[in-house]
């Protein structure tokens, strides 16, 4: 997904002379091919991501489209206030770019963990929250947010993710997009726990069980009308997401169901609310977050009335 | 009509400042009082700016950085025709877009502050913006606190803005000495601040914050260094012009009463 977003803000930028990027000092074997593109729009501004923020601010509302880069919690959790009173408040045109979320850095520990970022920038007024499920969507994802007016978060993985779409998908901010078919359940994940949620939907079928795969790639604005979609026309919604259990996409999910009054099974596969204090891969941390095959089997278990398994629906 | 008298437009200042103070019972005065004298010269005499245009590209930007000073800056973008005077009245009341601290809904307002170590990190970013557009001539002003600078975030701006040649940004640090809840050298002592500013390789001047030509002179001067930032370190008084507030932290959160107020007023009425 990183080299899908430096890729992609290179062709823009050589498009679109309004475009910047600024890093908190990181970047390395990745950012050189912008930085040595566009010397005059990079800049390496240190560890210093207060000030990072607010100079992206001072660039935005000067008339130019300003990407700021770190890693994890460094561009978010480090200057939240910079994002909210000088970027939100000014609805100024910053897009905020983390690599590794989740747990890309797994081994690194938990200072490197990405877990929050979800439900805190959600509470932002004005922020547009985007966690791209494969390199296809993060491609798209960027042009989108250059597209879109305003202030942006993209959450990343690193490098070397699978491209679960055969070929790009239609991309728009706000929109799911349905990956598989299916009407017994529906998997709704986002980010990097797209590839898992294909893998249960396999392996679900293995079992005679047709699951819905929606990539919610964008956060906020959530897709409400794809979710209850899926709770009136299949019997179990799963939420799959590396970020804590607490204000990310399955209490984003859980609002508009019960909002809507809608009583669909429904369960949540995330971090659960603790420290993780050994090291491991993001695959070794995605496995301890849930089976999301058990939970989609045992909610289907309590529905003993409502949907025929096999009830064709509408498209989402 | 444009007040291009400085001290004129300082004292007006003042007196807007008091009432709109006593009237919504809000804090702050002491702030105020401390920095509008150089507030008069720049709305008076250096910002290039149009009330009739408050969006003109090519204007100079001015920054609140202590954004809880807003009823001084409302003050002097009303007497300068931003608004309506009239406007000053409803400060800090239901509905009024005055809020108690800087916002960019007022007219003639570039950024929204109030959380302190944020405008001078905006203001690099508005120069550096400027400096890439080669054309303009804009310069950045960003107007600070003393205390402000206990904010770590100031100093990332600090190292910043020489790094990238920034000589179209003035930072003006108000030294009245005091801050929240202590004399400056009580809590967190800047001194030597001239000495502090000029290793992180800034340009420096040294002045009186209350004497209106040797703003004007100083001001007028910038960039004091080709291809370095200019910084102004400002020693002034808190709650200067009112002999009852003078120097005391006090009158950082007080509002003054119908009495005190009309004393306040006689004094700046006829301040030398």
């Amino acid at each position: 997904m990183r080299t899908a977003f430096i890729e992609s803000i290179c062709e823009l930028a050589s498009r679109d002379p309004r475009i910047w990027l600024l890093a908190g000092d990181l970047g390395f074997s990745v950012l050189e091919k912008f930085a040595e593109r566009f010397p005059d729009r990079f800049l390496n501004v240190g560890i210093a991501e207060q000030n990072m923020t607010g100079v992206a601010t001072g660039l935005a509302v000067s008339g130019n489209i300003v990407f700021t880069y770190s890693i994890a919690n460094f561009p978010t959790l480090r200057c939240l206030e910079q994002i909210r009173n000088d970027v939100c408040y000014h609805r100024a045109n910053v897009k905020i770019v983390a690599v590794g979320g989740g747990f890309t850095y797994g081994s690194s520990g938990y200072s490197h963990h990405g877990l929050e970022d979800l439900s805190i920038l959600s509470g932002l007024p004005e922020m547009t929250v985007l966690a791209p499920g494969d390199p296809h969507e993060a491609r798209l994802a960027v042009e989108a947010i250059v597209r879109r007016d305003g202030p942006c978060y993209l959450r990343l993985g690193k490098a070397g993710e699978p491209f679960v779409h055969a070929t790009p998908p239609k991309f728009e901010i706000g929109r799911a997009i349905q990956v598989r078919d299916g009407n017994d359940a529906t998997l709704i994940s986002t980010g990097g726990m797209l590839t898992r949620a294909i893998d249960s939907h396999e392996k679900l079928r293995a079992r005679g069980i047709e699951a819905r795969v929606l990539s919610m790639h964008t956060v906020k604005p959530l897709d409400e009308a794809a979710v209850l979609c899926a709770a009136e026309q299949t019997g179990a919604i799963v939420t799959l997401e590396e970020h804590n259990c607490r204000g990310g996409l399955g209490s984003a999910v859980a609002d508009v169901l019960a909002q809507a009054g809608i009583g669909v099974p429904f369960g949540k596969v995330a971090v659960p609310d603790r420290f993780f204090s050994k090291a491991g891969s993001q695959s070794h941390f995605q496995l301890l977050l849930g089976d999301p095959i058990e939970l989609v089997v045992r909610l289907l278990s309590r529905n003993k009335v409502d949907k025929a398994p096999s009830q064709k629906g509408l498209a989402a | 009509m444009r007040i291009t008298d400085s001290r004129e437009l300082a004292k007006r200042v003042r007196t807007c400042a008091l009432r709109m103070v006593h009237a919504s019972k809000a804090s702050h005065i002491g702030s105020c009082l401390s920095a509008t004298d150089i507030l008069a010269v720049l709305y008076a005499r250096v910002l290039r700016i149009d009330s009739s245009r408050p969006g003109w590209p090519d204007r100079d930007r001015f920054i609140l950085s202590k954004g809880h000073a807003a009823a001084m800056l409302y003050a002097v973008l009303a007497q300068q025709g931003f608004f309506p005077v009239e406007w000053l009245d409803d400060y800090c009341r239901d509905g009024s877009p005055l809020t108690g601290h800087a916002t960019v809904c007022v007219p003639g307002v570039d950024v929204s502050t109030g959380s302190l170590g944020h405008g001078l990190p905006i203001a690099c970013g508005m120069a550096l913006a400027a400096k890439h557009k080669s054309q303009t001539p804009s310069r950045v002003f960003c107007l600070m606190g003393d205390g402000e600078c206990d904010e770590g975030s100031v100093w990332e701006a600090a190292l910043f803005a020489p790094q990238h040649k920034l000589d179209n940004l003035v930072a003006i640090v108000d030294c009245n000495r005091l801050q929240g809840f202590g004399e400056t050298r009580q809590v967190a002592e800047l001194e030597p601040i001239v000495d502090k500013w000029r290793a992180f390789r800034w340009a420096v001047r040294d002045i009186d914050g209350h004497d209106l030509p040797t703003i004007e002179d100083t001001l007028a001067a910038v960039p004091f260094e080709p291809g370095r930032p200019s910084v102004i370190v400002a020693r002034t008084v808190k709650g200067k012009g009112v002999s009852y507030m003078e120097d005391q932290l006090a009158w950082h959160y007080r509002s003054p009463n119908a009495e005190q107020l009309a004393q306040a007023l006689d004094e700046v009425e006829h301040a030398a």
